[in-house]
């Protein structure tokens, strides 16, 4: 057996009680329908009882008793197949269903079956107090962190702005190192546009490149791999431009040279 | 002459005194002063209980409600997913745009005054060499973030549909935040700054086909100057935040948009 669902069932529940209610009220009204009522066996072996019981309301009946008249007014020979077969047609809505339905359910289609669920049942839960207590212990942290290490250490400045003197080695800041680094193995333009350039572009374009729909560790080896190693690669460039690049850019040992790096 | 009887008998006035004085605690955390000041969320005038219905409404009944929805996945609030690295990000953004809006009390952005601005406020405002500092850090920080945020979101696959166009967006974002950084750089007009400015703007200069334009776009002239000094400092403190919000708000509305945070793996 199909479970009917609620709503299908509220609704059918109310079409049943509206239908029994106008019922009454034309029972009261029309005192040629005051007889008692019949079963449904009764009403089902009868056909013609339907008028009897008027179990339709009485002007819906004379309309279409007007309109069979109409049709069959209307006819001529030719088409008098074509309007047997109106009036078989329009003939059949006066018969009523079980307890007087004028329609009725003639099936459940469950959901799911012609409609595509998109949204399944996840597991969630609040932002407050679940989500917002991590971020407010996060930037609790952060600001404490950023405090604390500003109190000890102190941002550079160093003597005012000099065009005639140069100083040795001129660095740019710590995240264009990596570009300097290329500028000693590259002609300017290809360190310092194209190459930054090309990559900027391709990490925008990584999501329509990459059309593996997965994203399990897993079934993404040559992607993880490849960015990777572009990562690493700049990571290096930068440590090297950073901690191993001397009085004319040229490479030192940190431990050796010392330090030629400001933040 | 009353009969004393035993039940008339007090204790002694030292043991009254140190029963009283521990019921004193608890007397007045139970009195109506006590409790109307104090009561658990006292700063709702209904109060606050703990229900799912309240845990809602505090989402939805505030501004955050912009920014969050009342419920996320359960895996989306685990610290090991996602690191806090985005949210950092944007929390390291405020703290910038506070210390930010400190120093440029205290800040001319020509030639001749600007490293004098600021040693001054390093020498004699109270808190100036603090607030500089941090100001210093977190925007180190934020870029460190950023790359950060960046490769945690590829390593997660979270720029796969429907999250590609908000991966763009990020981009931009980062793109937009070393550009914050560096016209920063320029500001305290120290040695350290304007060679720094000096060798990046020059290999901007070498740009195919406009390269000069460009450059002389970035400095406002040939050379580095007062004129390049007024548009980095414009750029920094207006534009670049300016059109950074905006993503930002773009950014955060489509994580919403495109079904919350990725994942679970």
């Amino acid at each position: 057996m199909v479970e009917v669902p609620e709503h299908l069932r509220k609704r059918a529940e109310e079409a049943r009680a509206k239908a029994e209610a106008s019922k009454a009220a034309a029972a009261g009204e029309t005192p040629a329908s005051d007889e008692p009522e019949m079963t449904e066996e009764q009403a089902a072996t009868t056909p013609d009882a339907g008028d009897a019981a008027s179990k339709i309301p009485a002007h819906l009946l004379e309309r279409s008793r007007a309109a069979k008249a109409a049709a069959s007014g209307q006819a001529d020979e030719p088409a008098a197949v074509a309007s047997a077969a109106a009036v078989a047609a329009a003939a059949a809505p006066a018969a009523t269903g079980p307890g007087g339905h004028t329609q009725r359910l003639l099936t459940v289609v469950k959901s799911g079956s012609i409609q595509d669920v998109k949204s399944m049942p996840q597991d969630k839960v609040h932002v407050w107090p679940h989500l917002l207590v991590v971020e407010f212990a996060a930037a609790l942290f952060i600001t404490a962190f950023s405090t604390v290490f500003s109190i000890f250490v102190n941002a550079p400045l160093l003597e005012l702005a000099n065009f005639n003197e140069t100083p040795n080695p001129s660095k740019a800041p710590w995240y264009f190192l990596g570009l300097q680094e290329l500028l000693t193995m590259f002609h300017p333009m290809v360190a310092g546009v194209t190459i930054p350039g090309i990559g900027i572009f391709l990490l925008i374009l990584a999501p329509y490149i990459d059309k593996n729909p997965s994203n399990k560790p897993e079934d993404r080896k040559f992607a993880i791999s490849l960015m990777t190693i572009h990562l690493m690669f700049w990571a290096v460039l930068v440590m090297i431009g950073s901690f191993f690049r001397g009085p004319g850019f040229n490479f030192v040992f940190p431990w050796e040279a010392g330090l030629f790096f400001e933040l | 002459m009353a009969i004393d009887t035993d039940d008339d008998i007090k204790p002694p006035l030292k043991e009254r005194l140190s029963a009283q004085m521990s019921n004193l605690g608890k007397d007045i955390q139970g009195s109506q002063a006590w409790s109307s000041i104090f009561r658990p969320g006292s700063i709702f005038r209904k109060g606050y209980t703990d229900s799912p219905r309240n845990r809602s409404y505090v989402i939805m009944n505030s501004v955050l409600y912009h920014l969050h929805p009342v419920k996320v996945k359960r895996h989306a609030v685990k610290v090991s997913y996602t690191l806090c690295l985005g949210g950092l990000t944007f929390f390291l953004f405020i703290l910038l745009t506070i210390t930010g809006i400190f120093l440029m009390f205290f800040y001319r952005p020509t030639a001749a005054a600007a490293w004098d601005d600021i040693y001054t406020l390093q020498a004699s405002v109270t808190f100036g060499l603090l607030v500089r500092n941090m100001h210093r850090w977190t925007a180190h920080l934020m870029v460190l973030t950023v790359f950060l945020h960046m490769a945690r979101v590829f390593y997660h696959g979270a720029y796969k549909p429907p999250r590609e166009f908000n991966w763009v967006i990020g981009v931009i974002l980062l793109t937009l935040t070393l550009l914050l950084s560096f016209t920063g750089y320029l500001l305290p007009w120290d040695q350290l700054a304007l060679w720094a400015v000096t060798v990046g703007t020059n290999m901007m200069g070498y740009t195919p086909v406009f390269g000069d334009q460009v450059r002389f776009v970035l400095l406002g002239g040939f050379d580095i100057g007062t004129d390049t000094l007024l548009r980095w400092y414009v750029l920094h403190v207006l534009m670049l935040p300016f059109v950074a919000v905006i993503f930002m708000a773009i950014h955060f509305w489509r994580v919403r948009k495109d079904g919350g945070i990725s994942g679970p793996l």
